[in-house]
């Protein structure tokens, strides 16, 4: 994006004059010059306030003591980050994600899975993917209310489990294994929907004369799959895996409001809210969300290092 | 290239912001807010911030508001309640607009209060007609005063507990998990309800602090010892919350657990008992009323403990009311506090115990007059350090976490021992003890 609004904000002077007229006054030539800079105030004075302002913010908070509120604030260096190192306890935390991460396999699978089917003709396609898609659009504070009855001693998933004889009296967010699994299954439930439309657009985007030629030298479903799909959705797959990686290792909203972090399944960020507001360590909080922040960042980097994103070519 | 220049004038940039954003600025120090003198001279628009969020919905405060103009024609009174009134305060002091008058939030340090509030006097002078003086004072100033008194105590179903064959309030904790087993054997209610799920009702057993030994001095040791040494106030009172959980007399699942039922429930007698504090009598018996069943069956009684054969109940003041440093109007916002701590009837209409010395008890506090109950004030001169530690510390008594670890930890969720759990905590808080001394 940026790549190209430069080059057509600076037209570099060794290259040939573009094609207008070479006659236009300085001004005007300025001016235009400068129009695409105008547009861009906008965005831009946005990006700058709420984005980058608040992290360069956060990274100076990282390196003092500030509680929060009080008007003094000490710098202590690198400090937090010496502490959030050396405290075991803090990266424990991190061990949740793992439930999140194995449900994010799940997620993606179920989803592939979904988004081939849609894409081809199946009767109630749309009404499928509304279905499939709805959960995202949900806030996730009311999922969590939501899923809070679902998992009730006697609530819906009792009940419904009951429908088919089956009466456990297993409280689902009574142990660290049950209730993470529980939150986890809430957040595959969630996030599905929208790892199933971006593969289905990706798989949509695939020209239909290539199922049509593959059909005609006879290709099943499989192989039209393997070697038609698959290739051609591999860009958004990365992506999909990109952003379940960062998801899982930043779960929130989904313990944070049906257990508060409690039985086990505190994750890293719900630490970093408690530390910040319930112990009023801003300082050290903000470290741990740069922390956090580096961390994805260099997970991200690994798996774009082992998996190139290459130009795929279907014709 | 050319995407490095923005990256690094976006950084620029911020970092200009940012030296605006954390300027400390020059607060005034040391301000205050004297009582007016005449109140028909008084005037100006004052805005008071609540976490009362159901009492300005529903007209209660603006009532307050216009009995208070029959005494000050000339002010104006406008209410702000927040829904998380501790985390939205805390950003809005970091600007000079929260508010004429406020509730003063845990988070503010207590050394902090000249630079935020005006002061209300001296404590010498106040002290003779309000009780809480010191958990708000200064340097022989104080900057806050509770509407209304608080003390901890079991709210509990009467008629269930005299059902069970208890007529008599339970002197020690083993009677007290005595009786809890009588109502789980004799009726069908829940004993004991911990409210695990929304977390805050478990901080209700910290106020156990100074309610054990009868104890004006808890606080003060608080910071100076280990609060889960044996026999320490903390530490009898969590023991008490374990072994509930452990003996299965709280709710079979904890992890699912539902405030806003829990109060119908109570009063229905679906559930026998909880630890919580006076401020939750009326609420307790407005869900009775809503239910439609007898309010008067709503019981308070004290922590299971005696000292010199009685029972002790230590009160504490709810949030503190302040000036806020940079209002306009201290004068009105001064008035306001005054006449809502003394005549507003805040305090009647919540069945609260009232701040000021020597009232009386409120009506259902009658049983605790009749059985003799000693009502102590904590001295708070360690309050600030105890807060200091905790938050050091990272235990959280004014939080959930460490409790429901323990409940988990009673129901067999988490491995350990009692013991263990409760060495940890007091190592952890005289490791922090050792720092926050400076």
């Amino acid at each position: 994006m940026t790549d190209t609004t430069h080059k057509a904000a600076r037209p570099s002077p060794v290259a040939p004059p573009a094609p207008v007229p070479a006659k236009a006054p300085r001004g005007a030539r300025r001016w235009r010059g400068l129009t695409p800079w105008l547009f861009l105030l906008a965005p831009l004075a946005l990006l700058l306030v709420f984005t980058y302002a608040p992290i360069v913010n956060m990274v100076a908070y990282s390196f003092t003591d500030w509680d929060g509120v009080s008007p003094e604030l000490h710098y202590t260096g690198v400090g937090n980050y010496v502490e959030i190192f050396t405290r075991e306890d803090l990266f424990q935390v991190f061990f949740v994600s793992g439930y999140y991460l194995a449900a994010s396999v799940v997620q993606i699978a179920a989803a592939l899975y979904f988004a081939t089917i849609l894409g081809f003709n199946v009767r109630f396609r749309n009404f499928f993917k509304g279905v499939l898609f709805f959960p995202y659009l949900i806030n996730g504070v009311a999922i969590g209310f939501v899923f809070l009855y679902f998992f009730q001693d006697g609530g819906t998933l009792d009940s419904v489990l009951g429908l088919f004889g089956v009466h456990t009296d297993h409280a689902w967010l009574g142990t660290p294994t049950s209730a993470n699994t529980s939150l986890a299954g809430v957040s595959v439930w969630r996030y599905l929907g929208l790892n199933f439309v971006l593969f289905l657009g990706a798989i949509q985007s695939i020209p239909s004369e290539l199922y049509e030629a593959a059909e005609l030298d006879g290709a099943n479903r499989w192989q039209q799959f393997r070697h038609i799909i698959a290739p051609g959705i591999k860009p958004v797959l990365t992506l999909t895996v990109i952003l379940s990686i960062s998801g899982s290792l930043s779960a929130f909203e989904i313990p944070y409001i049906m257990t508060g972090g409690a039985t086990g399944t505190e994750t890293f960020v719900i630490q970093t809210v408690k530390l910040a507001f319930q112990f009023n360590k801003t300082g050290l909080a903000s470290a741990a969300a740069v922390v956090l922040l580096l961390i994805i960042l260099a997970v991200t980097w690994v798996q774009r290092r082992l998996v190139p994103d290459e130009r795929v070519d279907l014709v | 290239m050319n995407r490095r220049t923005v990256l690094a004038t976006a950084a620029a940039t911020a970092a200009l912001l940012l030296a605006a954003c954390t300027g400390t600025g020059g607060t005034s120090k040391g301000a205050d807010a004297k009582a007016p003198d005449d109140p028909s001279k008084v005037s100006g628009t004052i805005t008071v911030l609540t976490q009362r969020t159901d009492l300005v919905q529903d007209g209660t405060m603006e009532k307050y508001a216009a009995e208070f103009n029959k005494t000050y024609p000339g002010v104006k009174v406008e209410f702000q309640a927040l829904t998380n009134y501790e985390a939205e305060v805390k950003i809005r002091m970091n600007t000079e607009n929260y508010g004429d008058v406020l509730m003063i939030p845990a988070v503010i340090k207590k050394a902090d209060y000249p630079k935020f509030f005006a002061s209300l006097g001296t404590v010498a002078e106040r002290s003779k007609k309000y009780r809480f003086t010191d958990f708000t004072a200064v340097d022989g100033k104080v900057y806050g005063q509770s509407p209304i008194g608080v003390m901890p105590g079991f709210v509990y179903n009467k008629r269930v507990w005299r059902e069970a064959g208890i007529t008599e309030w339970p002197t020690t904790p083993d009677e007290f998990l005595a009786g809890l087993k009588a109502i789980k054997d004799k009726t069908d209610a829940i004993p004991y309800y911990t409210n695990f799920a929304a977390g805050w009702p478990l901080t209700s057993w910290t106020y156990v602090n100074g309610s054990v030994h009868c104890d004006t001095q808890a606080t003060t040791k608080l910071a100076e010892g280990d609060p889960w040494a044996e026999g320490a106030e903390l530490g009898v009172g969590d023991t008490l919350l374990y072994e509930i959980v452990r003996r299965g007399l709280a709710e079979k699942d904890p992890t699912t657990t539902n405030w806003e039922e829990s109060k119908p429930r109570l009063a229905k007698g679906e559930i026998a008992t909880q630890w919580l504090g006076t401020w939750a009598i009326i609420q307790f018996q407005d869900a009775a009323r809503q239910a439609g069943v007898n309010p008067d069956d709503i019981g308070f009684m004290p922590f299971p403990a005696q000292a010199d054969g009685r029972f002790c109940a230590a009160l504490s003041p709810d949030y503190n009311q302040a000036v806020n440093i940079h209002s306009e109007h201290k004068e009105a916002a001064r008035a306001w506090i005054d006449w809502f701590t003394d005549k507003s009837g805040y305090v009647e209409d919540n069945l609260a115990l009232s701040p000021l010395q020597n009232a009386p008890l409120p009506e259902v506090l009658k049983p605790y007059e009749d059985a003799g109950v000693k009502l102590i004030e904590l001295d708070d001169a360690a309050g600030a350090q105890v807060k200091e530690i905790d938050a050091q510390s990272e235990v959280g008594i004014y939080a959930p976490d460490y409790r429901q670890d323990l409940v988990d930890l009673a129901r067999g969720a988490r491995q350990g021992s009692l013991d263990g759990f409760l060495d940890d905590l007091g190592e952890k808080w005289t490791a922090a003890q050792a720092n926050a001394g400076s």
